[in-house]
């Protein structure tokens, strides 16, 4: 229990420094990187023929599907031909049709979700090339989008910001040096960081064993730091390579809860007065709030579940204090896991370091829950928009109470923003509970469902909740390697990304056009603690009422099941 | 128009901008500085007995002798495999598939999760006699989430000790003091939980009767 509370509190000055410095990049202040970092920024400007115009909402969004577009068809191409080319030690072979398609979407889209296994499927060329270069890009355009979101908030103008600065300065300043950091310490811990081939070694039984290793460390930094959770390996950070100590398990939560957190704390101080110094914004802190008391109840949830273990095991007569063990590794102990499971789910990441297929069934429900209600602090960027969203609604619901125009940050909610908001919060479940239904009723995906019973349906609402939350962890049991899982999860990935950023900046964008109007007494605070009450409330209704029939049958019909 | 061509031409060019500085400048700066800094865990924390490398500090390895401690269960057996192993069987199928890693993903209802379960405490139980059912804690007999975990709990090393005194021919103080040397206890007294690395143990077993 310690232990969780001591990294919770360690991670509370850090986002805020974070989400200083973040503010700072993001509206173009001084920062004491500066010096270096105008003259590398230039050069790349340089080259890649970027003018630094301000752009209107549409062009913003034209800007980053392009490049998106383009990154995913060089990305391609690499994958179906990695078997020709350079770095690749291990004689890897080239990637099947769909399974290139399903991995290149999923790691532009910030999603992860792995049908390959890194060991055998990609060469270290790929490993590099592809993987480590779109973990930096999509982190770095979900976090682009957010603040072209964020900025239109607060902003009389529609046309400020260009995308292709933003998503340079956030690569440079913030995800190429937090990482490099990070991979460092990671390697002091014992990842390995080698372009040599795997290793064969003699054990003292007199057999043999191999040792994967490849490029590991400056992978794995970025994966956290960027929430993108795929791993160099087929088990991810349960591995003792990418995960190698307690201290590192720290060190890879923390990376992934520092930028979705900053996010929210840069946001609460672009809404105060620019001239006011101070060290979290209230409007900010509302809504950090929420998302905390959100993650909290998951957390409790999560660990109180794990640690009472798996009655089923019991029953065999052996002792099980240390928890449920299955899918656990020794160096964490229930407690380290417990807490990933639940940071990795809520900030979206989707690196696991147990194996999420395997925890008990209230376990296992909090992180698909978090996957489905997709706002407690959420993934670099998008996580903060998804909440915008839910904040728009409260004030709406909230505003019909009592009889208000609903009006937030000065700008009037009125019937065109408020369809976007519904359609953008639908779409996700919509995803979800569509897929789920299609992959329950057909052949080709009842093939892919592995365990039996109740647990059989978590793992396809798992699988398309984590497709579409972009968060990429798996009940890694679904045998999902297949033309079926491949294209579906593919298309919910792409939906459940792009669709949302679209609508979500379209909203964004009509906002800052409209009038800006002064608070009066009539106009419902949203700074304050009512206001985050009034956002749990709102988020856990609306997530119960979509998800839980599907829950019922699921992880609650497998938990009655294994207690009876 | 205008603008989709010029957004599509700084794309591309942004795109290569980012694979070089991203895919091949970054990663190789990260393994430059590694290597300097800390050659021996950038290269997988190789173990050297004897100018032979038998293993790596961090991962597991599959023990089955009695004189040596057992670790846990793995889906992937710790990518340990014989020379048999190797042979292909009438399908072209060989028992060992190429270096991976994960586990087997019962879940918790998954009737061939208690089945596996139980039978290695029968296997378990054969082998240690002596040792009672409930005194067999549960990381013993479940998979880890990587198949290659290099830890097992001190209780689980525990109960082993007699088994391999027996067949090692070392004392039942040499075993603990092995296992003592071999143990981690929380970090910093508060992170993780108190483990035994089972290869260390067994390395140290190893040399410990060559010497005898």
């Amino acid at each position: 229990m310690w232990q969780i509370a001591l990294v919770l509190g360690i991670y509370l000055p850090l986002v805020i420094v974070a989400g200083h410095y973040l503010y700072h990049v993001t509206m173009q202040q001084k920062t004491w990187l500066d010096p270096v970092m105008n003259r590398i920024d230039n050069i790349i400007y340089k080259i890649s023929g970027i003018k630094q115009v301000n752009m209107t909402g549409k062009q913003y969004v034209l800007a980053l599907i392009l490049s998106n577009a383009i990154m995913v068809l060089i990305g391609y191409i690499i994958l179906r031909i990695q078997s020709a080319l350079f770095l690749n030690p291990n004689g890897i072979g080239t990637m099947e049709a769909t399974l290139s398609f399903n991995t290149i979407i999923s790691f532009m889209t910030n999603t992860n979700l792995q049908h390959y296994s890194g060991e055998s499927g990609l060469s270290y060329l790929s490993q590099m090339l592809v993987i480590t270069f779109m973990m930096f890009t999509s982190a770095a355009t979900g976090y682009a989008a957010c603040m072209a979101f964020c900025r239109r908030l607060v902003a009389k103008t529609d046309t400020l910001g260009n995308f292709f600065v933003d998503f340079v300065r956030v690569i440079t300043r913030v995800l190429i040096p937090i990482s490099f950091i990070v991979a460092l310490i990671l390697v002091f811990q014992g990842s390995p960081q080698t372009f040599n081939s795997n290793e064969t070694v003699h054990t003292i039984e007199g057999n043999m064993q191999d040792i994967a290793l490849g490029p590991i460390a400056s992978l794995e930094s970025i994966k956290h730091v960027g929430t993108n959770g795929g791993g160099f390996n087929g088990a991810n950070s349960t591995t003792p390579f990418e995960n190698p100590t307690v201290i590192s398990n720290i060190v890879e939560m923390l990376s992934m809860m520092l930028l979705p957190g900053a996010c929210v704390v840069a946001f609460s101080l672009m809404v105060v007065n620019r001239k006011r110094k101070t060290l979290f914004g209230k409007q900010g802190l509302v809504i950090f709030a929420a998302m905390s008391i959100l993650f909290l109840i998951g957390l409790t949830t999560c660990y109180l579940a794990e640690r009472a273990g798996n009655p089923i095991i019991g029953e065999l007569g052996i002792t099980q204090d240390l928890g449920s063990m299955e899918g656990k590794e020794m160096r964490f102990g229930v407690a380290q896991s417990a807490l990933f499971t639940v940071v990795t789910t809520a900030f979206t990441t989707g690196s696991v370091n147990n194996m999420h297929d395997t925890l008990t069934p209230l376990g296992g429900m909090v992180p698909l829950f978090n996957m489905m209600l997709n706002v407690v602090f959420g993934g670099k960027g998008v996580g903060l928009m998804n909440m915008m969203m839910y904040v728009m609604l409260t004030i709406f619901i909230a505003c019909l109470m009592i009889g208000r125009t609903p009006q937030f940050l000065g700008k009037k909610i009125e019937e065109k923003e408020m369809k976007l908001i519904a359609l953008c919060i639908l779409i996700h479940p919509a995803i979800i509970l569509v897929f789920s239904a299609l992959a329950v009723s057909t052949v080709a995906g009842v093939e892919g469902i592995t365990n039996p019973g109740a647990h059989g349906l978590s793992q396809v609402l798992y699988e398309y909740a984590s497709s579409s939350a972009n968060n990429g962890s798996g009940f890694e049991g679904l045998s999902d390697n297949s033309t079926f899982w491949n294209v579906t999860t593919g298309l919910a990935m792409f939906f459940g990304r792009y669709l949302s950023i679209i609508i979500q900046l379209t909203i964004a964008s009509l906002l800052a056009k409209k009038l800006w109007h002064s608070e009066s007494v009539g106009t419902l605070k949203t700074d304050n603690a009512m206001f985050t009450f009034l956002l749990v409330a709102i988020v856990l209704m609306i997530g119960a009422l979509t998800f839980l029939p599907a829950l019922a049958l699921g992880p609650i019909t497998e938990h009655l099941q294994i207690r009876s | 128009m205008k603008g989709f061509f010029e957004y599509s031409k700084q794309a591309v060019l942004v795109t290569f901008s980012m694979l070089v500085l991203c895919g091949l400048i970054y990663p190789f700066a990260v393994t430059a500085v590694a290597q300097v800094l800390f050659n021996h865990q950038a290269n997988g924390s190789l173990i050297d007995l004897e100018g032979e490398v038998v293993g790596s500090e961090k991962l597991g390895q599959a023990f089955t002798a009695p004189e040596y401690l057992w670790g846990r269960v793995s889906a992937v057996n710790y990518n340990t495999y014989t020379k048999e192993d190797l042979v292909p069987d009438v399908n072209g199928e060989t028992a060992y598939g190429g270096v991976s890693s994960g586990t087997f993903n019962y879940a918790p209802s998954n009737p061939e999760l208690k089945k596996r379960i139980e039978e290695d405490i029968e296997t378990f139980l054969n082998a240690n006699p002596g040792v009672q059912r409930e005194q067999i804690p549960a990381d013993l007999v479940t998979a880890s989430g990587s198949g290659l975990d290099p830890h097992i709990s001190v209780d689980a090393a525990l109960i082993q000790m007699k088994r391999i005194a027996q067949a090692s021919g070392l004392s039942v103080d040499d075993v603990e003091a092995i296992v003592k040397a071999n143990t981690d206890s929380r970090t910093f007294g508060v992170f993780g939980e108190d483990k035994v690395n089972v290869l260390g143990v067994n390395l140290a077993i190893f040399e410990k009767v060559k010497e005898e």
